[in-house]
This record gives C-alpha cells, structure tokens and sequence, in this order.
C-alpha cells in the first residue's frame, strides 16, 4: 500500500507516499478505522501533500474517513495540500466541511492537542 | 497528430496513469502553474465517469494550436449506456448513480471548454480544452473578436 501509517502516542500518522488510486483511498478508510480501535489512538493526521490531486472522489473520501474515524471517536486533521491542488479545489468549488486542515504536521498535533483536551474538559 | 496520447480505461487505477500523462503533456506544452493540476484534475473526473457509468473507455489527449492560442485538448470516449439527461448531469449537486453530480460541472469550471454528446446506441464523448494565449497582444485581439 502506498500510505505509511505509523503511531506517535495518542494519535496515528497516515503519510500517504504517491499518488492513490479511488480503491487504495477507500483501503485506507477501512484500514483506519481499524487501527483507531486496535491502537485506541484519539486523533489521526492524514498527510496527503504526496497527491496530485484532490478531486470529488478524494474529497468525498476524506470526508467520509473523518466521520467514520469520529464514530470510533478520534478526530481528523488533513495536512499538506499543495498550493496548485488548493487554488483547483477552490476553481472545482469543491466542498471541504467539515475536514480540519493544518499547513504541517506540528499545528496538526497541536490542533488534535487542544481538541483532545477540551474533549477531556466537557467529559469531566 | 504525432504527439496524441491515448490511456485505456478499464478500472479505476487507469486514472492515476490518465492525470499523470495529461500533467505531463501539460507540462511540455509550456502551461504554468497552476494549470497542470487543473488539467489533471479534470482529467481524473471524465476518466472517472467512464469507469463508473461505461466501464471501459479511452482518454485521448492532443496538443492544438491556432493563431492566437496553444493548448491542450482532452477527450473521453466509451461506448456504455449513454447519459439520458446531460443538462442534469451538467448541472451542481445532482445525485446520480455512483455519485456523478460534482463530477463533471466541477470538470468544467477547471477548463476553457467542455462539451459532452451522449446517447444510449454510441455512447458519451467528452470533449475538453484548456489553452493560453500566445501573447498578451493575441488576448486582446481574442477579446475584441470575441466582442464584435
């Protein structure tokens, strides 16, 4: 599979390596929400600044692994959209709610930081 | 023409090698950025529609030129069951089989031209086109002749 998945504490890590054919993307929402409940992980990082492009298919997916992932309760923040697949989403009107997007991996961790900690507030 | 390049489509990891050779005829012809990745983009939607609605099809893609422009010309063709109603399917957030809707008005809004024939005995063809104008002197006469 072209996705390296690794684990760095509470949260999963999904770099994805090439560009993804529709099957391997829905493998991967498979595989996540999987590996949500086997490392009991509360949030997920998908890097996907290795694919060219983001279109309907892909964005339906994402959309679709984030809320898969939430009903095994972590939160989702996508990372590393290239500038020219930003400026032909935007040209697509392609619809992003409700994905949590970060420029890098550090404001990702720090984004699922802050919700996990507010999670914990409103749970106590 | 010398430089047309055709990529089958039977299944869906035909279109990753569809938007890597249209990026890449792109490329060679000279478009800046960002429009590679509009053209693979809207390459990976018509490339889609063929997989979900025909099964099988063919991605065409040829370099065009006249006077004023240079550009690249996209065409998907499949001989599957035809697109009863293709205003429909042109128009934002229609449902149809296999999620289309999005798809192609999406595919649209990426190019210069689109154009899309389809009936139940020959099929749907798809015709795209994305293009630059030579020179800035070459747009405004484009313009004005447009005007006229």
């Amino acid at each position: 599979m072209s996705v390296a998945i690794l684990r760095q504490g509470d949260v999963l890590i999904a770099s994805i390596q090439s560009d993804l054919s529709d099957t391997e993307v829905i493998d991967l929402r498979h595989e996540l929400a999987v590996l949500v409940g086997r490392y009991r992980v509360h949030g997920i990082v998908i890097d996907v600044g290795a694919l060219d492009v983001i279109d309907s298919f892909v964005t339906r997916a994402l959309r679709a692994i984030v809320l898969t992932a939430r009903l095994r309760g972590a939160d989702t923040v996508i990372v590393g959209i290239a500038p020219d697949v930003a400026i032909a989403m935007v040209q697509f009107r392609l619809n992003l709610e409700p994905l949590r997007v970060a420029l890098d991996l550090d404001e990702a961790l720090a984004m699922l930081n802050r919700l996990n900690q507010r999670g914990a507030e409103d749970g106590g | 023409m010398a430089d047309e390049v055709r990529v089958r489509i039977d299944g869906d990891a035909d279109l990753v090698t569809a938007r890597a050779e249209g990026r890449a005829m792109a490329e060679r012809l000279g478009f800046p950025r960002p429009d590679p990745t509009l053209i693979a983009t809207a390459i990976s939607e018509i490339a889609r529609n063929i997989v979900v609605h025909a099964g099988r099809g063919e991605i065409i893609l040829e370099p065009f030129e006249d006077a004023n422009r240079y550009g690249i010309v996209v065409t998907a063709v499949d001989d599957g069951p035809g697109i009863r109603d293709v205003e429909a399917a042109l128009r934002d957030d229609v449902s149809g089989r296999g999620g289309l809707g999005l798809g192609l008005p999406g595919a649209r809004r990426l190019m210069d031209d689109f154009e899309l024939e389809s009936d139940a005995e020959t099929g749907t063809t798809v015709t795209m086109r994305k293009w630059r104008f030579r020179d800035e002197l070459a747009r405004l006469r484009e313009e004005r002749r447009r005007r006229a």
